[in-house]
């Protein structure tokens, strides 16, 4: 059984996104430059990341609000091992490992205690934050020249960063829609004691989302590394709040069992959108935000008045 | 519906893959050419918004002539969100970034993107430090190096240059409050305060209840104090409130012989109230507008300038590079109950 309304929520973002830039495009001077497009699209490759893992973690029925510390921990972890003369390829996997470790001890927590992952992720947004900022301080590690400007160099006329993005978004769209691992997301998001009782390996389905989670931090963490030239504990403050803003633009139902990477990938555009052309118009950061709060009470609200998503969101 | 909305996965891509596309196509320039006899565009870009202080830096760019200047501060006192800032402002095609940095390295990559497309990059108040080749001039409030000596004159043209004192800090490893004091002890060497004795340094860790305590403390230890010297902004208001309940400041109700002479750093907006009920009668800090004003006219002139260079501000004074491109925006400002209705920071 198919969702017939889904493509509805696709089909509003894609409206708001094509009449945004249009209206962008003619109005505001300095906007419609593709290569500056692509280059800001740089700024927003990671929130883009995480927020496709965070796709995930909701679609189950859960939140990941440490997913920023976890990537702020992590390219401290890679800068402090890039300083001490590792070989670059080692460091990558070495990163990409810690950060999936630190985002499973999340999923661990949940399923081992039993608690909210709310609370869990809380707790650990604090802690993965508070380490790098131990390791480090107010001090900041530089990354070695050959590490840095990923976001200046091109793969088929497109940044680095935002090939890897588009990249991950399809190989996370057919893991999300068109796999077994995505349709018993789908089912513990949807009704976790019906997927107990349909014996469904609830907990390591868990387990897996927030190691996902972790995967995408430690990806953006070196991203980040490379695209600053620097790691500090005091990058991207308040990274996970924009994550989660475009995964429920996207639609993903917070409650759990709703959501799609296509939904996902639009919400993500329309927040770059929205951003850069008011940067450009040189409109102030407090508007900017106003803005985007409005978008996520008008996603929200349009989420709302479809009635429960618990009756009709099967996606098998 | 039949619709499936899997068939949207391509558009979406094709989206992204045409913005791609359309970059490879051959471009004449990077970035938007400035139009010939335009006004020139100068941008200030503060570390947070809402914030008094830089409020009154703005104030200093303001209404300088053939000069289209605007700010654009972040919601968070965060460097990341700076930078994309930085790159929106290249985008509408300044031609300066006035920048107070929220990190002394994060904004490297971004800033030297910015002068390779020909923007002029000052900061303001915080500076790059340690990466000072990302900028082109940094303008700071003032010479640190004259807080001291000038600390020190305050207190003791109100004491007659004669008794005990006490300097109440901030904690005892903040590196500015540590070099002030040290050239406060280098100036009493003087023989003009011969007669002034330092009798006790204490810490209030920019708390006010343990900057409150901590100036109780010393109000029951020294009987004799004559003056105390605050040179941070929450102790100096914690200081001035227990002045005030105590009655001991100079023609407070309890105050014995001359009273207790209260002075340090602070900003008009704190001390307003301290100062015009007379607990408080003078305090010192830079003009932040000071630094908008210099830095209007270094980009506004397209000044190159290096070290030992020196140039004019008119109405301003003469100013001198320093090491490192540094320029020290002003002098100390006074201020007291005449003035202290003026400013608004």
């Amino acid at each position: 059984m198919r969702v017939s309304r889904l493509p509805w929520d696709l089909m509003v973002l894609l409206g708001l996104l094509i009449a945004g830039s249009l209206l962008a495009s003619f109005f505001i001077p300095g906007f419609l430059d593709f290569r500056y497009l692509l280059d800001t699209s740089t700024l927003h490759a990671e929130a883009g990341i995480l927020a496709l893992a965070m796709t995930f973690v909701i679609v189950s029925g859960h939140i990941d609000l440490s997913i920023a510390s976890n990537m702020v921990l992590s390219a401290v972890f890679a800068g402090l091992m890039l300083k001490s003369g590792m070989n670059p390829p080692l460091v990558i996997g070495l990163t990409c490992v810690a950060s999936t470790l630190l985002g499973t001890l999340n999923g661990v927590l949940v399923v081992l205690f039993r608690l909210p992952s709310f609370l869990v992720t809380l707790a650990t947004l604090a802690i993965y934050r508070g380490t790098a900022q131990a390791l480090l301080g107010p001090k900041s590690v530089a990354i070695p020249k050959e590490m840095v400007g990923l976001d200046q160099s091109l793969v088929a006329g497109i940044p680095w960063p935002t090939a890897i993005f588009v990249m991950l978004a399809i190989v996370s769209g057919l893991l999300l829609h068109r796999t077994v691992f995505g349709r018993w997301t789908f089912a513990v998001g949807t009704n976790e004691e019906a997927a107990v009782y349909a014996g469904l390996p609830v907990a390591r389905i868990k387990i897996w989302v927030f190691a996902l989670a972790g995967l995408a931090a430690g990806i953006c963490a070196l991203l980040i590394d490379s695209r600053l030239g620097v790691a500090r504990h005091d990058l991207a403050r308040g990274l996970e709040l924009d994550v989660i803003t475009i995964a429920v633009v996207g639609g993903c139902a917070i409650r759990g069992g709703k959501g799609s990477i296509p939904g996902t990938v639009l919400a993500m555009l329309l927040v770059m959108l929205i951003r850069t052309a008011m940067g450009v118009a040189n409109v102030k950061a407090e508007y900017q935000l106003t803005a985007i709060g409005l978008l996520l009470v008008l996603a929200v609200g349009f989420g709302g008045l479809r009635g429960s998503p618990r009756a009709t969101k099967v996606n098998l | 519906m039949p619709l499936n909305f899997y068939r949207l996965t391509p558009v979406v891509l094709a989206l992204i893959v045409s913005f791609g596309c359309s970059s490879t196509e051959p471009q004449t320039d990077s970035g938007p050419t400035p139009v010939a006899g335009a006004k020139m565009k100068l941008v200030f870009i503060p570390k947070s918004t809402g914030n008094p202080y830089f409020n009154q830096v703005a104030k200093g760019f303001e209404g300088a002539s053939g000069i289209e200047f605007s700010s654009q501060a972040p919601a968070t006192a965060d460097a990341t969100s700076q930078l994309a800032i930085i790159k929106e402002q290249v985008q509408r095609g300044v031609n300066a970034i006035a920048l107070s940095a929220n990190s002394p390295d994060a904004l490297n990559e971004a800033l030297d993107q910015a002068k390779a497309k020909g923007v002029m990059v000052l900061t303001v108040d915080s500076d790059l430090t340690g990466n000072e080749s990302h900028r082109d001039v940094g303008i700071l409030p003032t010479n640190f190096k004259k807080i001291g000596p000038a600390q020190i004159e305050l207190l003791g043209s109100q004491i007659g240059y004669e008794g005990e004192f006490a300097i109440l800090s901030a904690t005892t490893d903040a590196p500015n409050q540590n070099a002030w004091i040290e050239t406060m002890k280098t100036e009493l060497k003087n023989p003009k305060y011969a007669k002034m004795k330092l009798v006790e340094i204490v810490y209030g860790d920019d708390e006010p209840q343990k900057s409150s305590t901590e100036a109780e403390a010393l109000l029951t230890k020294h009987p004799k104090l004559r003056g105390i010297i605050s040179p941070t902004s929450v102790g100096l208001a914690a200081a001035a409130q227990v002045l005030d309940n105590s009655g001991l400041y100079p023609g407070g109700a309890k105050a014995t012989g001359q009273g207790i002479v209260l002075t340090g750093l602070s900003t008009p907006n704190q001390m307003k109230k301290f100062v015009e009920k007379g607990v408080v009668a003078s305090f010192q800090l830079w003009d932040p507008a000071d630094m908008g004003v210099i830095a209007t006219h270094i980009a506004s002139n397209k000044l190159t300038l290096k070290p030992g260079d020196s140039f004019e501000v008119p109405g301003k004074g003469k100013f001198t590079v320093e090491e490192n491109n540094v320029v020290y925006a002003g002098q100390l400002l006074t201020f007291n109950k005449e003035n202290i209705g003026k400013y608004d920071f």
